[in-house]
Order: C-alpha cells, then structure tokens, then sequence
C-alpha cells in the first residue's frame, strides 16, 4: 500500500470515528489521538523518507490536507454536539409559563385620595393654589364670614360638632374662602384657590351619610370673574375629570355665602344622558354646588365687593367616588378594608 | 310642599307635560324631588254601588255584598270592613285590578263563598294613612251619592292629578304656597295670573269687638289679627275639598280645621281656628312663664319654655304659637262659634320652639321660612267666607287687630353693566326690564340703570346681586355662555410642605403600604394611646355616639381599628399607612387644639403575600424599621437617623420599640404594638411607626444628593466578632466608624448568630467594610493598617473577640 494510500485510509477511519463519537470529551481524545505526535498520521509520515525525493512535497501536502480535514470535521462536530447538549439543556429547563409571578407589595393611594388629586392636578394646571384650613375651626370662619349669622336658618342644613360655644369641627371647606380673602393681597394678582380637606357632619352613619367625608373648595377672586368663566371652568372640570363626552347644567339653588347660587349637574354616568334607575331618569346627577361669591362674604373680609368678585364652589370626593364606581355606601370608604382598596390600582388613566 | 297641577291651572294656561312641567321648575326655581300621579301602576278600579248585603254564614264579621259595576250583572263581593252597608257607593277592585303595592285582584273564595274582586279601604290603593280622613281610617271609603257606578274611580278621588313635590330651598319660603308657585311659573311662563282679593262677607248685626280683644307683644308677633265666626255647623269636608288636601299631606279633618289648612296651602299662611266658647276672657300672644304647660291637638303635653311664644287666654296657654294649637281649645263637633288667627310670628323664635318640643309642623315651617305680610289679611277674609260657605254661620263685622306690619317696600338700584360683569352675559337694560316685569316686580328707570320695588311676596331679595340671580334663572342657565377666567396669571404649584406630603404617600406606597383613611373622631381611651407628647383631649360637645366623641391624638389607633375590621374579615395580611392630622391640648383652658400632621404605618401577618413558590414573610420589627428608615431616607432630611430603645410608650412593646430621631430632632417611634393592645383590638403580633410629618416637613433637607463614584477601586475587608450580647450594633458602628480612618466608606452588617459555638451571653457579629480613596489608587498596606486598628479598638473598647 502506498503512503498515500496508507494517509487515504488514516483519514477515511477518522472521519468515520469522528462521526460516531457523542461526547465531547471523546471526541477531544480523537482529535488529539488523530493529529497528535503519537497520532497514525505522524506515524505513516515516517514512511516518506522511503519515496523519492521528488514525490515527497507531494505527499507532506496531502498530509497536511488531511490534517485540515480532520481539525475541520472535529470542529463542525463539536458544534454540533454542543448544540444538541445546549438544546438537551433548555428542554430540560422548560417551565410552567403560566404560574403566577411572585406577589410584589405595592400599596395604593386611597381612592378618595385619587379622586383629590385628579382636582389638585387639574387645578394646579389652571395656575390654582392649594390651600389646606384647620379642621377644628372657629364659628366665625365657618359660619358668620360665609354670611350665615347665628339663628340663620340655613345652619340647620349642617348640622355641626361643637367643641364650644365658638369652636367646632368645620363641616364644610367654605371657611378657607374667608381665610384666604382676609390673607390675600390683590395688588399681587388674582386669588385663585382650591382647598381639599376632611370636613365633620353631625350625622348617623347610614350607607348615604359620614360624620367625616372630604371636600374640595374652589375660589376665584378678581375684578373681572363672571358667572360664565364658573360655567367654563366647571365643564372643563367635568370633561377632564369625566371625559369630553360629559356635559354640565346649572340649576338654581341657594348657599347663604353665593349669590347667585346653584347646583350643577353633569351628564349621568351611567346612562350617558339618556336616563336610567341612578339618575332617577332625568340623565343628570347632581355633583356640586357653585355660585358667585356673596358681596357680604367678601365686604366681611376686607375686600370690596364693588371691585373684586368671582366665583366659589365646593365639591364632594366622596360622592364622586361613589358615583364613578358605582360605590352604594360611604362607610366603606373609612373602613380601610384592603380587599376594599387594594381595588383602586388601575392608574393608566 | 306637595303642589297639585290641577290647582295651578286654575290660574295659568299651562298644558305642558307635568313633568315637564317639573323639570322647568327644577331648572329655574327649585328642586323638584318628584313628579307623581297616584294613579299610576293601579288598574281596574271602579265605583260600585252595593245594592243588597247578608251575612257570611261561616264568619261572624264578613259580609257577602250584590255589588253594581256598571256592568249587565252585579258582582258578588265578600267583605270584611266595620263600615261596609248597602246602598254605600265604594272602589270596587275588578278580578284582574292592580291596587297599592302592586297586589293584582283575582277572583277567589272566601270561606267557602265565590268573591269576584274587592272593596277597597283608601289605604289599600296606595293612600298614606296619615291622610286618610278618620271616618274612612278603619274601613272601607264611601263615596258621596253623586259619583257615577261603574266608573273609574280615579278623578273621584284626585288620583288623577299630578303632585309636584318642590324641595323649596330656605330662601324661597314664598314658594310654599300655591299663590307663591303661581307668581313663580306665572314670571316662568311670561303669562299674567288672576289673582283675586277676597271680601269678608260681614254680618253688620255682630261686632267682632264685643265678641274678642287681644294683645300681643309685636317684638313676638309682627302682625296679629283675629275673626270671628257665628253659628257654624261643624261637620266633615266636601270631596273636592278633602282631595285638595290629601293630595297635599295634609288629612282632612271637618270644614273649619279644613278651611285653616287650605289657606294655609293657598297662601302660605298659617291659618289656627279655636272654639270661642272654650277661651276664658281675652287673649295675649306672649312668652310662656316658668312652669306653665301645654297638651297640644296630637294629645301630647309640654312643658313651655320662657323662650317659647304662646296664646294664652285669662288663665293659661291655648296654644305653642305658630306651632300647633292646644287640644282644650280645639275646633270639635259641637263647637259653634270660631276665633281664626292670622299672624306673623318672630320666625327664631318659632325655629328654636319647634325644635325645642320636636314639632315640626307644616306652620312653624312656614313661619320659620318667613310670610308674605300683603295677605295675612286675605288669608283671614277667605277662610271666613269659605268657613261660612262649607259650615255655616254668621261673620263677624270687623278685624281684631293687635299687631300689624307693613314694611316698607325695598328699592334697589341696578345696572346692566353690573349684571353684565357679574353674570357674563350681555344683556340690555330693556331685557333685563322685562324679566322684572315678569316676576311682577316694578323697575324705573333711572340714571343708567332701573329702580326696582320688590314686592313683599319676595322677601328674599335685598341686594343687586339678588337681582342679578332673578335675571339670571329667568333668562336662563342654559344661554350662559361658557368662558374660563382671563386677566393677569397666576402660578399653580404645590408649597414645599404640599410637596413633601405627597411624596410621603408616593414613597410609602412604593414601599408596599396602603393609604387607609380612618375616623378623626374616636373614644377617649383610643385618642390617649401612642402619645408622642402631653396633651389633653378635645371632646365633642354633644357626640352623636361614644365611638366618635373625642379628637385623636393619634393616628395608630385608627390604623389599629383597620386591622380588626380586616381581621374580623379574615383578611390577615395588612400593611396601611395613613396621613392625616392628630389634635393636641397643652392644657385643659386650651378650647382649640393645635393641629398637627402625622403619618403612621401598621404591618401584620405577612408582608408579601404567601406565592405557591415562595416561603411566607412574616413582618417582624426590622421589616417595619426598614420601611420607615427607607421612607427617611427618601424625603432627604439632613443629618443621621438614630434609633433608640425605648420603653416610654405603654402600648408599645417595652423591648422591641425604638425611638426615632434626626439630627437630634425626635420625630417618631417604630416597634412592636403591645400584646396586650393587640389583644385589647382583637388582632395579631403587629408593627407600627408613627412619625410627626409636621416636624419632618419643617427640618431641613439635604439638597447635596450627589456625590460623583470614585473612578478607583475600593477593598473590602471582613471581619467577624463575638462580644456580649448587651452591646448593640450602633455601638460597634459608632467604634468602627469612629476609629475608621479617612478611606472607611461603608460598613455593611451581614450576619448576626448566637447559636452553636458562641458561648452563653454572646453573640457573633459580622460585617463587611468598604475602603476608597475618591483621588487614588488605595494601598493594601493602608487598608491593613486601618482595619487592625478597628480590631484594635473593638477588643479594647468592647471586649470583642475578633474571629
Ligand atoms: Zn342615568
């Protein structure tokens, strides 16, 4: 047999071998045995000095092209073989995709608070300040300066925690109104305001009635506020907080600290307008009340009302939480039930 | 005030839909909380005429009646009512009528004996019975003989006649009253109403002064007047007459009491009627003297106020004025003579009297609201001559006058630049004159605006702005435009303690705690626990109930109140945080307490809720010291946050509760509630932290955020001690990092075990430490020469054994 003939066979087994082996670690012994110092191929090499010159480079370049082809089958295999221990390994890594994640605790703003800051928000963006009042007021704040005199009647609507003869728990945010008109210097610009706060109701608790619930006063004073820039400023509340499609309407009504005063309506939620059982089919509910600033509120306070007017109104977080989710009793919102609050987590909008 | 539409269309063209009708009351004048016709939802109902009655043979009190309902054959009808007789005109429910509460009629046997439909009780159909009249209260309605049989019974009894219930706001007290709606819808509708001034029909033969005198103290009654009527039959009502009032709310009761009322609806004057025989000698409007009672028309008795207005004859009050009247001087079916009274009362006075005896009657209501003083005298003359027309009887010539009122009609000046700048509109001094026309007030020009003279009937207008709101509704809410304020700009932005609030909440919140918002009002004994510093309570005047009757001190005990309401719902993983305002004394003299923010967590159960791959995390303290030094550390406040161990507070853990202060400054606590307080609210092993926010607001924060990474590498070294088990952890830091030379950056505490291998009353402490040179390479040999010294000073100064 020839030494090309011996190279031939050394390379044909090789490559066969190669093919066979299914680990990696033997093929890294084959590939060492093949083209090592000890290897077949080395060992046939010896045999070149028995051919004639001339025929040698020949054959020591077909050695070489051997060699080539053996590294070259090694390396593909090798991939090859570590690709298939690769694919072994993720199948055998396969997982449930569908179990649940591990819980992440995430608390929630109270959806009341949710409800107050959608107003700061929006109003902080309309150039309003916030204002935020004591909550143990004075008699005086809460009632005489909002134009309602001891005996008027009007204070039998409210009826009110006392603590003494003067002090009490504010049940409305109105007396921030007065507190804000006696502060505010009006040669620095406009007084545009609104005050969110807890508010104190001398009532039973029952599914429509809190002694404690929220409320977010609304002020704007200046030379030239109308009741039209009230209407304005009340539908483009309705339509950022509700959603363009909402619309508002005005009814009279009565506050002794607005003049003249109404109750606002905005578009039923439920029904979109068109009636239903909520809106008792009239496709409107009642959200606020409103009106233009009393010229005693303002005189009380030390600002002429022959200059300065505007508009006031007050808002109920509770009742709006109750209307957008369809909440029927208040009480839930104080109980801090977590299965309760833990509902209002959905934030996108 | 219950408002029948029939009634109004006795003065207006209106043809509109009641509720129409309702909802342009609703958007122009007031509330409308309902739109009702009786009728509704009934069906089948007709009058029947029994035309011969027997004895039910198997009952001792059913009656077995031939019923004619207008149709070829009389109905046989079993019925058990007291009152039921032949010849009686009744509502016949047909087999297959609907009556009150929805129930549906069938035929049906009745001991045995067919019964084709039913002969209905006034109740039965969907009357209240506290209108039904007293004759009919106990059996079945009986109609007068004119009504025709086999006819709905509807239009015979106002059933047919749509009720606008008006919720009349406190200053539209004219509004309760049929004349008062009338001048309303008449200014709505721009229609002119007819109303007539009434003339008493005197008998010249009777004097009304030899017959009563009165005096009255006009600081009570601004306006007092009295009738009297002569020879009247009393009896009850005619139909017509009866349905006005039911349909109102109000029960019939004869034709005097009954005349009373229905001026009272009709002007909103409260009308009283006594029985002159039953007065013993003149009479007084005064205040109640000490002592002196009263038992009123509903039989109750009170004892009157000094405050309380009353009518009193020669020896003793006859009646709470404008209140109710007394029961021993009512109108009965013997009385002949009358005395009417048409007044105006102090209206305080009669608020505070009708709460004072919880009396609330459709006159104080009025009174209280306020009345028109053009027609207390038409009110009188019309409920003398309907008195005479419906009973009887003579009417005495003349008035008994003991106060009389007649103010000064106000004039107010107004423009229609005013109304302009005020309501937004642009409205010319001409339209605005004819809206005033409308609401018949007079206006003259004058200057560059009107003079308008407001009628008494409208004695809720004073001022311009009054005006503006009439021109306002009438012209229409809907045709106001829609503006948004202009003129000079204003900044809308949070103040920085707006800021740090908010972010209190966003931080704990990303922390895991819930915002809760619990009651500020709460019990004593809960408003005393978790003291951050003395104080006295603050304590309602009149509390509703003992569970809210006392200002907290603390937000905790809410927060506790939560996790009981949670537990009892087996809800046992709880983590709320709640922000709000606590209430202090200094001293008891103190009324007002001072108000200051607080914010406050509790943890309980597990922290993360229990995964199907994951261990459950029970909270412990170091759960909620992280929460709470991690929500520090995120409002940037300057200086070191220190923990000490304390046993200040009784409702805390005397061994696991830590005082928290920053920069010297104590802010708060965070521990364990006590077990006995976790007992005491029927809940489990919690955590707790409540910090004063006002405090963490008010100190000064650290706007030095950013320190640049050192761009060299920085050597950990390790060390492990064992020291007495008393030595805490500040106290090695503060050894460390006081001895730790100037490239010591960090010290990270990584184990702590006193088991196996340490002996008794040791503990085994590890902790990792960082060293960086911010401008260099550091050296090893430096590194090594600072981390023996440390070693050094932990065994010299705390005994440590390094490991
Ligand atoms: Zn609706």
């Amino acid at each position: 047999m020839s030494l090309r003939d011996q190279l031939t066979e050394i390379k044909e087994k090789g490559l066969t071998d190669i093919k066979q082996v299914s680990d990696l670690k033997k093929l890294n012994e084959i590939r060492v045995h093949l083209l090592g110092k000890k290897g077949p191929i080395t060992a046939a090499l010896r045999g070149i000095k028995d051919l004639k010159p001339e025929e040698r480079p020949e054959v020591g370049s077909y050695a070489n092209k051997i060699r080539d082809a053996i590294a070259q089958a090694v390396t593909q295999h090798r991939d090859q073989l570590e690709q298939a221990q690769l694919d072994a390994q993720l199948a055998e890594e396969k997982i449930d995709v569908t179990l649940p994640g591990k819980p992440v605790s995430q608390g929630q703003p109270h959806v009341i608070q949710q409800i107050i800051d959608e107003f700061v928000d929006l109003f902080l963006g309309m150039g309003y300040e916030v204002l935020q009042g004591p909550e143990v007021e004075e008699d005086k704040y809460n009632f005489e300066r909002m134009n309602l005199p001891k005996n008027h009647p009007a204070r039998d609507m409210q009826d009110t925690f006392y603590i003494s003869k003067e002090i009490l728990m504010r049940s409305q945010t109105s007396p921030m109104q007065a507190r804000a008109l006696e502060k505010h210097d009006f040669s620095k610009g406009p007084l545009k305001m609104i005050s969110p706060g807890i508010v104190y109701r001398r009532d039973t608790d029952d599914p429509t009635h809190s002694h404690q619930f929220h409320q977010v006063e609304g002020l704007v004073i200046d030379e030239h506020i109308t009741m039209a820039d009230l209407k304005g400023t009340l539908i483009t509340m309705a339509q950022k907080i509700f959603g363009n499609k909402f619309d508002i309407r005005l009814r009279p009504s009565y506050f002794p600290f607005t003049e003249p005063s109404v109750e606002v309506d905005v578009t039923c939620f439920n029904c979109m307008g068109k009636g239903c059982d909520v809106c008792k089919h009239t496709g409107w509910i009642e959200v606020l009340g409103a009106g233009m600033v009393h010229p005693n509120v303002l005189n009380m306070a030390g600002v002429d009302s022959k200059v300065y007017g505007g508009f006031a109104f007050g808002v109920g977080p509770d009742r709006f939480a109750m209307l957008k989710y369809g909440v029927d009793d208040i009480r839930d919102f104080y109980l801090d039930d977590v299965r309760f609050l833990n509902q209002f987590n959905k934030r996108g909008n | 005030m219950k408002v029948s539409y029939k009634w109004l269309k006795q003065y207006l063209d209106l043809n509109m839909p009641a509720k129409d009708l309702g909802e342009k009351i609703e958007r122009t004048a007031v509330e409308v909380d309902s739109v009702d016709v009786a009728q509704t939802g009934l069906k089948k109902l007709v009058i029947g005429h029994i035309l011969s009655m027997k004895d039910h043979p198997e009952s001792d009190h059913l009656h077995i009646c031939e019923v004619d309902v207008g149709e070829d054959q009389p109905l046989q009808i079993v019925c058990g009512a007291p009152n039921v007789a032949a010849d009686q005109k009744v509502i016949v429910a047909l087999p297959g009528s609907r009556i009150g509460g929805n129930v549906k009629i069938k035929r049906s046997k009745m001991r045995g004996v067919e019964s084709e439909g039913m002969i209905c009780a006034l109740d039965e159909i969907g009357f209240s019975k506290d209108v039904v009249p007293k004759e009919w209260a106990d059996g079945i309605y009986v109609f007068d003989d004119s009504v025709p049989v086999g006819e709905p019974v509807y239009h015979y009894l106002g059933m047919d006649d749509p009720i606008i219930d008006l919720d009349v706001t406190p200053n539209r007290g004219d509004m309760l009253s049929i004349l008062g709606t009338v001048h309303e819808l008449a200014a709505i509708y721009d229609q002119h109403a007819d109303i007539k001034t009434p003339v008493a029909n005197e008998d010249s033969q009777i004097d009304v002064n030899q017959e009563i005198s009165a005096t009255a103290d006009s600081s009570l009654a601004k306006t007092y007047k009295l009738r009297v009527i002569k020879g009247v039959k009393v009896a009850p009502s005619p139909s017509w007459l009866q349905i006005t009032l039911w349909n109102a709310g109000v029960r019939p009761i004869n034709n005097v009491v009954d005349v009373t009322n229905y001026i009272l609806l009709k002007y909103g004057q409260p009308l009283h009627s006594f029985d002159q025989d039953k007065i013993d000698g003149n009479i007084q409007v005064r205040l109640a003297q000490q002592g002196e009672k009263i038992t009123t028309l509903d039989e109750e008795d009170h004892e009157l106020s000094t405050n309380d207005i009353v009518i009193a004859d020669n020896d003793h009050p006859i009646a709470i004025a404008g209140v109710m009247g007394g029961f021993n001087t009512q109108i009965d079916d013997q009385t002949t003579s009358v005395v009417l009274e048409s007044a105006i009362f102090d209206s305080i006075r009669i608020r505070k009297t009708a709460q004072r005896h919880v009396l609330h009657s459709e006159a104080s209501q009025r009174f209280e609201r306020g009345i028109n003083p053009d027609t207390v005298e038409a009110a009188i003359d019309e409920a003398a001559n309907m008195i005479q027309t419906l009973a009887g009887g003579k009417i005495a010539t003349g008035i008994v006058t003991a106060a009389d009122y007649h103010p000064e009609l106000p004039t107010i000046f107004m423009t229609a630049e005013r109304t302009n700048h005020v309501l937004g509109t642009k409205l010319t001094l001409a339209e605005i004159k004819k809206i005033f026309d409308r609401l018949g007030f007079t206006s003259e020009d004058h200057e560059d605006g009107l003079n308008v003279t407001i009628p008494a009937r409208r004695w809720d207008i004073h001022i311009d702005a009054d005006l503006f709101e009439e021109v306002a509704r009438i012209y229409g809410y809907d045709k106001l435009p829609a503006t948004l304020p202009t003129g000079r700009q204003t900044i809308g932005v949070l103040t920085q303690p707006q800021k740090v609030q908010r972010a209190s909440r966003q931080i704990l919140e990303g922390l895991g705690l819930t915002q809760a918002i619990s009651y500020s009002l709460t019990t004593e004994s809960k408003a005393k626990m978790f003291l951050m510093r003395q104080s006295e309570v603050t304590k309602l005047l009149s509390p509703m109930t003992q569970d809210h009757a006392v200002l907290r001190m603390n937000l905790l005990s809410g927060l506790l109140d939560d996790v009981a309401y949670n537990h009892a719902h087996k809800v046992n993983d709880v983590a709320l945080y709640e922000s709000g305002r606590v209430f202090y004394k200094d001293n008891i003299d103190q009324v007002r307490p001072e108000e200051v923010e607080h914010i406050a967590g509790v943890i309980t159960g597990n922290f993360d809720n229990p995964a199907w791959n994951n261990h459950i995390n029970p909270v412990d303290f170091y759960q909620m010291k992280g929460i709470v030094n991690q929500f520090l550390i995120n409002l940037g406040i300057n200086g070191d946050i220190e923990y000490t161990a304390t046993d200040q507070y009784s409702d805390m853990h005397p061994g696991r509760t830590a005082n928290i202060s920053i920069h010297g400054h104590y802010v708060g606590f965070v521990g364990q509630v006590h077990p006995k307080v976790t007992k005491q609210f029927k809940i489990k092993e919690t955590y707790a932290f409540e910090l004063n926010l006002q405090e963490l607001i008010d100190l000064p924060k650290n706007d030095d955020q950013y320190q640049p990474i050192s761009k060299y590498p920085s050597i950990k070294r390790d060390i492990s001690i064992v020291v007495d088990r008393q030595i805490t952890n500040d106290q090695i830091l503060a050894v460390m990092k006081k001895r730790g030379g100037a490239y010591l950056s960090d010290i990270q505490l990584f184990d702590v075990y006193d088991g196996k291998n340490v002996p008794d009353g040791k503990k085994s402490m590890a902790y990792s430490l960082t060293y960086v040179n911010p401008r260099d390479t550091l050296k090893d040999e430096v590194v090594t020469t600072a981390f023996e010294k440390i070693k050094k000073r932990l065994t010299d100064d705390l005994k440590a054994e390094i490991r």
